[in-house]
């Protein structure tokens, strides 16, 4: 099992969710968040006090899979996603220990889905 | 002169101000997606900057001032030479000029305001100014000079627009219909996805606000504190409250649940329907025609605009444009001179005549508004550019347009 975590461009939100329904996969949850990457935020202006490196807003997607779906939502997110400019963003895979499904107590791989 | 008078219309004029910001403003403010509430507001403000410069220096000169062959106003009045304390009979006896001029400065500036919703998330800046001051210039002042102006040939066939449904509310729905088809839609609703209102509470707020407002400007069109002016206010009352209660249970009928949205819309709606009637019909009909203001408008915003697929993003035409025309027409058939003798009796008073030229009125103001709007759009769209890039689009107005952005996540 693996949890997936992709850092996107807010307004590529609708897509991604599409490519995912696409392949089937419809758990996650998504959140909004600020960070920067290699070019340093955006510049905004306030009363002609330039603000410069604010942090951008972005949307963070976690999803959790079994090893089969590995694969196939990663390619889901980027096609979803990818505009080929920089701030795309990132997905990150981390090893996934255990899921606990709450009102039945399943475990594992039955409880992911 | 009449000091109650004037103190009522001076007290209007700042209500019908209020109208705009942060009436308007934040009920459109509302209804956008959070990237692009700072583009709105700033839209709506700088409209009421613009316009009341653009009123003192000539624009309140071309539609009230002396008649060139019944079209427009000539310069006279530039820069409001001679609009002064003195009263001016053919527009109000016992106010000040002046004061007749600072509330009408009002309705030229949230008429293209009102405009706003039709391409909101989309225009880029510097068009939009563009756009506004020739659209006030060249559609707005003309009008309002046919309708209103000494002489306008509107005003000599014996139409009737009390306080705007016309002038404001039919020129704005239709120039926003026309606007909205030639910008094209957002991005990503070409799929038939609605985006949803981001601060709802704004819009209702606004929506309040609106209501409160509008006060001064029906009530404030009888130009004095009288009978007349009372009449306007309860049937200015009546209409939206029939219209707020209606437009919720037609959603209800229909299978959804009544929605706070659908009550603020429905207010609007009857505000806009009453405008040109509320000076010529009796408390009793205003109710008529908020009811079926609200089954029209309702029709046209959630049937007639997924038919046609146009990305009116607010609804513009189908508040203002139909409630404008619906009340245009509403005043053809109710209007009856008991309640004011300056006016005229309905269709449903034995009346047939003054039917046919609100037709006419409303016929006019429709093909004047889209043609004029149709030629700016090209203007304006080949000089600058009407629409902004996608990419800015995507990242929303408030950074791309404006360097700011409405709310942060964090401090």
């Amino acid at each position: 099992m693996k949890y997936i975590v992709a850092i996107i461009q807010p307004h590529k939100l609708d897509e991604v969710m599409k490519t995912l329904e696409e392949i089937d996969v419809n758990l996650m949850t998504v959140s909004n968040v600020l960070g920067r990457g290699r070019q340093k935020g955006v510049t905004e202006v306030y009363r002609g006090a330039r603000e410069v490196g604010s942090l951008l807003k972005k949307v963070k997607l976690e999803i959790a899979c079994n090893e089969d779906f590995v694969a196939p939502t990663i390619d889901a997110i980027i096609k979803g996603a990818r505009s080929g400019e920089i701030g795309d963003g990132k997905i990150f895979v981390l090893d996934l220990v255990d899921v606990v499904r709450i009102r039945t107590g399943e475990r594992n791989g039955n409880a992911i889905g | 002169m009449n000091t109650g008078d004037t103190a009522w219309v001076l007290t209007s004029s700042a209500l019908v101000l209020l109208m705009t910001m942060p009436g308007l403003a934040f009920f459109y403010g509302g209804l956008v997606r959070r990237k692009n509430v700072l583009s709105i507001l700033m839209q709506c403000f700088i409209i009421l900057a613009m316009i009341s410069l653009q009123w003192m220096l000539y624009g309140y000169s071309i539609t009230f001032g002396p008649d060139i062959k019944g079209i427009i106003g000539n310069l006279d009045w530039f820069a409001l030479k001679g609009v002064g304390g003195l009263p001016n009979p053919d527009y109000a006896a016992t106010i000040p000029h002046s004061a007749f001029m600072i509330f009408q400065c009002m309705f030229a500036v949230i008429t293209p305001a009102l405009i706003v919703g039709a391409y909101a998330e989309r225009m880029k800046f510097s068009a939009f100014l563009v756009f506004t001051i020739l659209w006030a210039t060249f559609v707005y002042d003309p009008l309002g000079h046919w309708v209103w102006g000494t002489g306008g040939w509107l005003k000599n066939l014996g139409a009737l627009d009390f306080a705007g449904g016309i002038v404001v509310h039919t020129s704005s729905g239709v120039s926003a219909l026309v606007l909205a088809i030639m910008l094209g839609k957002r991005v990503g609703t070409e799929n038939g996805i609605t985006y949803k209102p981001h601060n709802m509470p704004f819009a209702v707020l606004g929506a309040g606000l609106l209501w409160f407002g509008w006060f001064g400007f029906n009530a404030g069109s009888a130009l004095a504190a009288n009978e007349l002016a009372t009449n306007a206010f309860i049937a200015t009352n009546t209409a939206t409250a029939a219209a707020a209660f209606t437009w919720p249970m037609i959603e209800w009928i229909v299978g959804g649940r009544p929605t706070a949205l659908g009550c603020a819309t429905g207010a609007v709606a009857g505000l806009v329907a009453i405008t040109p009637a509320c000076g010529f019909v009796t408390p009793i009909n205003a109710l008529f025609i908020g009811i079926l203001v609200s089954v029209f408008c309702y029709i046209a915003c959630a049937k007639i605009k997924a038919i046609f697929k146009y990305d009116d993003s607010l609804d513009v035409f189908g508040v203002h444009g139909v409630g404008g025309i619906w009340g245009t027409l509403a005043t053809g058939l109710f209007a009856e001179k008991v309640v004011n003798e300056a006016g005229a009796d309905g269709l449903l008073f034995g009346n047939a005549h003054q039917f046919m030229i609100q037709c006419l009125l409303v016929a006019a103001a429709i093909i004047f508004a889209v043609v004029m709007t149709v030629i700016i759009f090209k203007l304006v769209d080949a000089v600058i550019g009407m629409r902004v890039e996608k990419k800015s689009e995507l990242v929303g107005l408030d950074l791309t347009q404006h360097s700011e952005s409405g709310y942060t996540l964090i401090e």
